[in-house]
């Protein structure tokens, strides 16, 4: 109601000065996005200038936001073949890989408010949050399930690195290449690699295990009951040191130090590959991260690939319409426990890749917040969208671990007790202590003004705007018709 | 249509070999969990006693937070994730109205105990079913007929909003609330012990309730409510205005939440940010486990949790612990949802089939 008051209001203005809505509409399209653009570029700069916190990068940043998306590159061709799509993340992918040469803290210029560019451990938790928020869509974004409780299956990555690469069975003695192992220390030493493959399978029967008895539940009943599993599973790990006397996670000490991962000596000496990323000292960072990429790069893969099968069209159509789907045939349970186990999978190797970079699994990591946070990546990137929950993913990562503490640092520096600028309030504002409040207005917003997300996929978002027959053919639901009517574009 | 169906061979549908295992396994869990308390029971009669007061106390506290998920679900078929936090808040309404406006300290005399009990209930109950109903206005009515998870979505923000509201208010460790409810014995008997607090949550707790039924059954604006839930456009076609229905919804489990918060607050004495999410889910799991939608099977399943956790927490024969608290009510949860979505007082909804 708001926006469209707005949006009336605006097209009622640019009318009275001679463009109307539907001249507007006439104009060639890349006249209007480059026009919608500068206009876009032009506001954030404004406000940056205005808030006088100009720094020249920024001009940067509004060019190479200018060059990506002005130019129709979706219809470059080379011979023929549409290779346009591609420039956009082979230039991010480029720009990725090459952070650890240029991204160098003090060196880079810093950002207006946001300050210093991100750090590499910074970079490496959004790699690994990516991933997780990629797995997440699986189930949130294309079957159209909600999963509350996406934090057990980090734990449960998580953990598996924990008893697999680390002493915490000190009665076994098995390292089936292990990497760096001190000698005397027992327990399970599998090699990283293979504890990823097993971590992902794990969490993937875990998953299995949780979705065959509550995927008939339709959805906000699903809901509860991934939240339920997301409580308990944090709960087993914290009070699991004495299982009927067995140690099994070591309780709220956590399980540490995970083994780091690594090639070993015959690769190194061959190949050229780090035989131990911990020994690489203060390059470790800039091999984890690469490391990561590699692994977001086939989740990447795995998601765009599975999206187009026949598998990923099933999860489409039980998200769009359920009973519909059911009589084309599709395999109800089936289709969503095959959801449920990639999105486990991958985010159980997310786990256990980021419990080997933090060398040890702790149970105060997972808390129902963090599913809320990798949610809200998915949701706040576009349900769906493969680029889009990436950069919901990046960009709340970054912000979980730099950006809040650096804004907040700002905005007490300008407006905080003693401020530049002028004193609003007294007390230092304490921001990233209202991270998830932060977050939960994120969801709102949203939610409320652009449900597709800020990435949209196309078919999420006419869902959205069209309404999609979730509910049970029988329960007919009264339609507001105010926000959720097709808008002419 | 009698005659067609004679004509056909009758359909027998398969039933999975699942489907006759479940129903054994649940009996066979329930009757071990009957099993146990016996056994606890015969141990120490006096002492079970006490302690199933202590699940008496609980549960009533929970029955308030319960009934307002129970009343928002019947209506709108939402999860009101931020129920919990509003109950929070009311908490925290109830502290400040004892402390700062009542000036209440340990040892007040009855008279004036009484009178800020009051006092602080009616306030409590006034502000969260006006946050409750501008939550409903702000957030969930624009998404009326978006798909199920997007109001969803939005309870779950507005539950961590209002957390935060929380940390800015009171900021984030526990605010003390002192003993100002007596602690001292109403009777004792051969080792049953029953103590004041716990009899005042009773004495607040059950003219809420019977308050909340007579203005569900007997009222106009009771009686509009029932005939939303039931069909909401049927209900629009009788004249009765629906987002006015749902919005005193709203404000009357806020007002529940809000005298579960002074409850709490007094009986608990201390309360944090994130006490009503983690109530919440256990309220909830109350709700779900009476039939979620049906109001005294919310009391029912706030009792069955309250006294769960009591022995769970007190008894001593056998039991988990507290640690494991949650982990149990969720498997309950889990339990109740997997074997008998309806609950156990609820109709066969199309959610459970």
């Amino acid at each position: 109601m708001l926006v469209k008051g707005i949006a009336d209001g605006w097209w009622w203005v640019l009318t009275r000065l001679g463009l109307s809505r539907h001249r507007w509409q006439t104009l060639p399209r890349l006249t209007r996005r480059a026009v919608k653009a500068v206009v876009w570029v032009g506001l954030g700069l404004l406000l940056v200038a205005l808030f006088g916190v100009w720094k020249t990068s920024a001009l940067a940043i509004a060019a190479v936001v200018l060059a990506l998306v002005v130019p129709p590159w979706g219809k470059v061709t080379v011979r023929g073949r549409p290779v346009g799509k591609a420039i956009l993340p082979v230039a991010v992918l480029a720009l990725a890989i090459t952070y650890p040469f240029y991204g160098v803290v003090s060196s880079m210029p810093q950002l207006p408010i946001f300050g210093p560019v991100p750090q590499m451990s910074t970079m490496v938790g959004m790699a690994v949050f990516t991933m997780m928020a990629l797995g997440l869509n699986f189930v949130v974004g294309y079957a159209g399930l909600l999963d509350l409780g996406y934090v057990a299956f980090y734990a449960m990555g998580s953990y598996m690195a924990g008893w697999f690469a680390s002493a915490q069975f000190a009665k076994q003695n098995v390292n089936f290449g292990g990497i760096g192992i001190a000698p005397g220390v027992t327990g399970f030493h599998f090699s990283i690699w293979l504890v990823l493959i097993m971590a992902g399978i794990a969490t993937a029967i875990v998953g299995v295990i949780i979705g065959l008895p509550t995927l008939r539940l339709r959805g906000d009943y699903l809901a509860i009951v991934t939240l339920g599993f997301g409580e308990i599973m944090p709960q087993v790990a914290r009070n699991g040191d004495s299982l009927a006397g067995f140690n099994l996670t070591n309780g709220t000490g956590g399980i540490t130090p995970i083994d780091g991962p690594g090639f070993g000596n015959w690769l190194h000496h061959h190949l050229g590959l780090p035989a131990n990323y911990l020994t690489l000292g203060t390059n470790a960072d800039r091999v984890f991260f690469w490391t990561a990429l590699v692994l977001v790069l086939l989740t990447i893969f795995a998601s765009a690939r599975l999206r187009d099968s026949r598998l990923g069209r099933a999860w489409v159509a039980i998200r769009e319409d359920e009973v519909a789907a059911a009589a084309m045939g599709v395999p109800l349970m089936r289709t969503k426990t095959w959801a449920y186990a990639t999105g486990a999978f991958f985010g159980g190797v997310a786990g256990a890749y980021y419990a080997s970079y933090n060398g040890g699994a702790f149970p105060d990591e997972f808390f129902f917040n963090i599913s809320v946070f990798i949610l809200c990546m998915v949701i706040l990137g576009g349900m769906g969208n493969i680029w889009g929950v990436i950069f919901g993913a990046c960009f709340l990562e970054y912000l979980d671990r730099e950006g809040l503490a650096n804004i907040g640092a700002w905005l007490n520096g300008h407006f905080g007790p003693g401020g530049s600028d002028f004193e609003l309030w007294r007390k230092t504002l304490d921001v990233p202590l209202y991270e998830f409040g932060i977050f939960g207005a994120i969801l709102v917003i949203v939610m409320l003004f652009r449900p597709e997300g800020l990435i949209p996929s196309s078919r999420r978002a006419a869902e959205f705007r069209e309404g999609v027959h979730d509910e049970p053919l029988f329960d007919v639901e009264e339609h507001d018709e105010r926000l959720y009517t097709p808008e002419p574009t | 249509m009698a005659t067609h169906a004679q004509t056909e061979a009758p359909i027998r549908l398969r039933r999975s070999p699942v489907s006759y295992v479940m129903p054994v396994l649940a009996t066979s869990l329930v009757a071990l969990l009957f099993v146990w308390l016996a056994i606890n029971f015969v141990k120490g009669p006096a002492y079970f006693v006490t302690i199933s007061f202590i699940g008496l106390t609980n549960g009533a506290v929970y029955a308030l937070v319960a009934l307002g998920y129970t009343l928002v679900y019947g209506i709108l078929e939402l999860i009101n994730f931020a129920h919990g936090d509003v109950f929070m808040l009311g908490g925290m309404f109830s502290a400040t109205m004892v402390l700062s406006v009542f000036h209440l300290s340990a040892g007040a005399s009855t008279g004036s105990l009484a009178a800020a009990i009051v006092g602080s209930l009616f306030v409590a109950m006034a502000a969260c079913g006006v946050l409750n109903a501008t939550i409903e206005r702000v957030a969930y009515r624009p998404l009326r007929g978006a798909p199920r998870l997007a109001p969803l979505i939005t309870a779950i923000g507005m539950s961590f909003i209002l957390e935060d509201v929380a940390i800015g208010w009171k900021g984030p460790s526990y605010t003390a609330v002192p003993n100002v409810l007596p602690r001292g014995q109403v009777f004792s008997i051969s080792g049953v012990v029953l103590t004041w607090e716990k009899l005042i949550v009773i004495i607040i707790t059950v003219p809420v309730l019977l308050a909340l039924i007579w203005l569900v059954q007997y009222t106009r604006q009771g009686k509009a409510m029932r005939a939303a839930a039931q069909d909401r456009d049927a209900a629009a076609m009788m004249g009765i205005d629906v987002n006015r229905t749902i919005s005193f919804t709203f404000l009357l489990a806020g007002a529940l939440a809000g005298a579960g918060g002074l409850v709490y607050a007094l009986y608990f004495g201390q309360i944090r940010y994130d006490t009503g999410f983690q109530l919440g889910l256990i309220a909830f799991t109350a709700a779900v486990l009476g039939g979620i939608g049906n109001l005294p099977g919310a009391v029912l399943g706030a009792l069955c949790i309250g006294f769960i956790q009591a022995f769970n927490e007190g008894l001593r024969w056998h039991t988990p612990g507290s640690d494991w608290t949650q982990s149990i009510v969720f498997t309950i949860l889990i339990l109740i949802l997997v074997f008998r979505p309806e609950g156990l007082l609820g109709e066969r909804t199309p959610e459970g089939a």
